[in-house]
C-alpha cells in the first residue's frame, strides 16, 4: 500500500506541475498576442489602442469554446457585470418603438471611419429577427419576434429587458452580444427606445 | 440588438434581395435567388483585368534599381510563381521571419527594386483610379496558385509561433463591441443579415473562405487581398486600424491558411 500510495501522490505532483506549466505557457502566448497587436495595430478617427485593453469579461472570454468556463466564473462574470447597470433615474423604460426601429435597423457607429457625432445603432437586425416585415435578419442571436406577446410587459420585464439591452453578460457570461449601455454605444433613450421595440405591444415586433 | 459589424454587408444583402421575388417572409426562394445571383456572378471574373496589370508589373524594371520582380524568390525559388501562394505564409531566412504574399512583396521591393517602405507601401488597398500594385500583383500570382492543394507548413518554430498566436487572435474580444473574429466566424451555419457566415474553426468552413480570396467584389468594383479582408474585419470589429503587412496580420493570416490545408486553392474569386 505504502509504495503505491507514494506513487500516485508522485503522479499527482507531475501532473499539477504539467498542468501548471501548460496554463503559464497559454498564459505568455496570450501576453505576446497583446504585445503584437499593439504593435500591428495604428489609432485611426475614434478608435484608439486602447481598444485592445480587455476588462475581465474580455480577457475571460477569448478563449476557444474547447475551453468551458466554469460555473464560478461565469457567476462572477454575471454579477461583475450586472452590479454595474444603471438602469434610468425616473424609473420608465419604455421609449418609442418607431425610434427603436431606426436603431434596430442602423449599423453605424464607433468603426474607425464613422463620424463619432453621429448616434450609433444597435444593428439589431445583424444577428435577430424581430419584425416579421423585415426579411434580412442575422441568426448569430436568437429570434426575438413576438418577444413582448410572450413575456407580457410587467414591470420586470421591463427592467430585465432593458437590462439585458445594457449589458447582456449580465445574464449569459461572454454572449456573442455588445454590452450597449456598460460600453456607451447606446445612450439611455436609445436603449428605451429599443425596450419599446421589443415590449410594446404597437410594436411590429408583437404583431 | 447585436453585432453591429455589418452595415456593409447588410446594405449589399438588400441589393440582392431586390433581385428575388417578394417575399412576404424569409423564404427558401430568397437563398435560392441569391445562390442564382452568384451563380451568374461567375460567368465572367473582371479580377482577369488586375491579374494581366499584375503579370506586366512583375515583369516592369521599376524603382531606384531599375529592376523588375523576377528574381523575386515568394519561397520556392527565386522568379518560381507557380504554386507559391499555397505554401503562404512561410519563414523566410533571408528576413528571419514569417511573410505572407503581400509582405514578401514589400521585401522584394524594398531589397531589390530599391523603393523605401514607406514608397512600397503608399496604396496597400485601391480605390477607383488610385490603383494599387499589390491587388494587382496578388491577383497574379494567386491565379498561379489555382487548382493547387495548400499546404501551408508549421515546420520552422516562428511558423508555429505565428500560427499559435494567430489563434490567440482570433478568439481575441475587445473594442466597445466585445467582438473576436469567432464571435461571426466560430458557429456554422449562421448568417449576419442575409451573408451566410463560414465557421473557420472548422476545416470545411476555413477552406471554403481562405481558398476563395483574394477576390473581385462586385459591390465595390475592386479587386480585395487577404490584408484587405483582415483589416476590414477589424474595422466592422470596432478595433484600431490593423496595419498593412504587420505581424499580427501576418499572424492572423497563418493561423487561417494553415486551417485549410488540404483543400484545392480557388481564387482570385468573384464575390457580392
Amino acid at each position: 500500500m505504502k509504495p503505491r500510495r507514494s506513487t500516485k501522490a508522485m503522479f499527482a505532483g507531475i501532473a499539477v506541475i504539467a498542468a501548471g506549466c501548460a496554463s503559464v505557457s497559454d498564459q505568455e502566448a496570450s501576453q505576446k498576442a497583446l504585445q503584437l497587436m499593439k504593435a500591428s495595430f495604428s489609432e485611426r478617427g475614434q478608435a484608439k489602442l486602447d481598444r485592445l485593453d480587455q476588462d475581465e469579461a474580455q480577457k475571460l472570454c477569448s478563449k476557444p469554446p474547447s475551453h468551458e468556463l466554469s460555473k464560478e466564473t461565469s457567476a462572477r462574470i454575471e454579477k461583475a457585470n450586472l452590479d454595474s447597470i444603471r438602469y434610468p433615474a425616473d424609473g420608465k423604460f419604455i421609449g418609442d418603438w418607431k425610434s427603436g426601429e431606426r436603431i434596430a435597423q442602423s449599423g453605424q457607429g464607433m468603426q474607425f471611419n464613422d463620424d463619432p457625432k453621429r448616434p450609433s445603432g444597435a444593428n439589431c437586425y445583424a444577428c435577430h429577427q424581430l419584425s416579421k416585415a423585415e426579411i434580412s435578419y442575422g441568426t448569430i442571436g436568437p429570434s426575438l419576434y413576438n418577444f413582448g406577446k410572450l413575456r407580457g410587459t410587467s414591470e420586470a420585464i421591463q427592467r430585465y429587458t432593458y437590462g439585458k439591452v445594457y449589458n447582456s453578460q449580465a445574464f449569459t457570461a461572454c454572449s456573442n452580444m455588445p454590452r450597449f449601455g456598460h460600453n456607451h454605444i447606446l445612450t439611455e433613450q436609445q436603449m428605451k427606445d429599443v425596450t419599446a421595440l421589443l415590449l410594446d405591444p404597437d410594436s411590429p415586433v408583437n404583431k | 440588438m447585436k453585432q453591429p459589424s455589418a452595415d456593409a454587408l447588410a446594405l449589399a444583402a438588400g441589393a440582392l434581395i431586390a433581385l428575388a421575388p417578394a417575399a412576404s417572409s424569409f423564404s427558401q426562394s430568397a437563398v435560392d435567388e441569391i445562390a442564382k445571383y452568384r451563380q451568374q456572378l461567375q460567368d465572367g471574373n473582371p479580377a482577369e483585368l488586375w491579374e494581366a496589370r499584375g503579370e506586366a508589373l512583375w515583369k516592369t524594371k521599376r524603382g531606384p534599381r531599375n529592376a523588375s520582380m523576377e528574381s523575386c524568390d515568394l519561397g520556392k525559388g527565386p522568379g518560381v510563381v507557380k504554386g507559391a501562394y499555397a505554401e503562404l505564409p512561410r519563414y523566410f531566412s533571408d528576413a528571419d521571419r514569417v511573410m505572407d504574399l503581400e509582405t514578401r512583396l514589400v521585401h522584394c521591393m524594398t531589397t531589390q527594386q530599391g523603393f523605401t517602405f514607406a514608397e512600397a507601401t503608399r496604396r496597400p488597398f485601391g480605390a477607383g483610379s488610385n490603383r494599387s500594385d499589390f491587388e494587382a500583383l496578388a491577383a497574379w500570382i494567386t491565379s498561379e496558385s489555382k487548382g493547387v492543394t495548400m499546404n501551408v507548413a508549421l515546420s520552422h518554430p516562428k511558423e508555429r509561433e505565428a500560427y499559435q498566436l494567430g489563434e490567440k487572435m482570433f478568439y481575441f474580444r475587445g473594442g466597445p463591441h466585445d467582438f473576436a473574429c469567432a464571435t461571426c466566424h466560430g458557429e456554422t451555419g449562421k448568417r449576419i443579415r442575409l451573408q451566410d457566415l463560414p465557421n473557420l474553426t472548422e476545416k470545411a468552413g476555413a477552406q471554403l473562405a481562405y481558398t476563395t480570396w483574394p477576390a473581385y467584389r462586385v459591390s465595390q468594383g475592386e479587386l480585395r487581398t487577404f490584408q484587405w479582408r483582415l483589416n476590414d474585419c477589424y474595422r466592422q470589429q470596432r478595433f484600431p486600424d490593423l496595419k498593412f503587412t504587420s505581424d499580427a496580420s501576418i499572424a492572423l493570416t497563418a493561423f487561417l491558411a494553415r486551417n485549410a490545408n488540404g483543400a484545392a486553392f480557388n481564387a482570385p474569386a468573384i464575390k457580392r
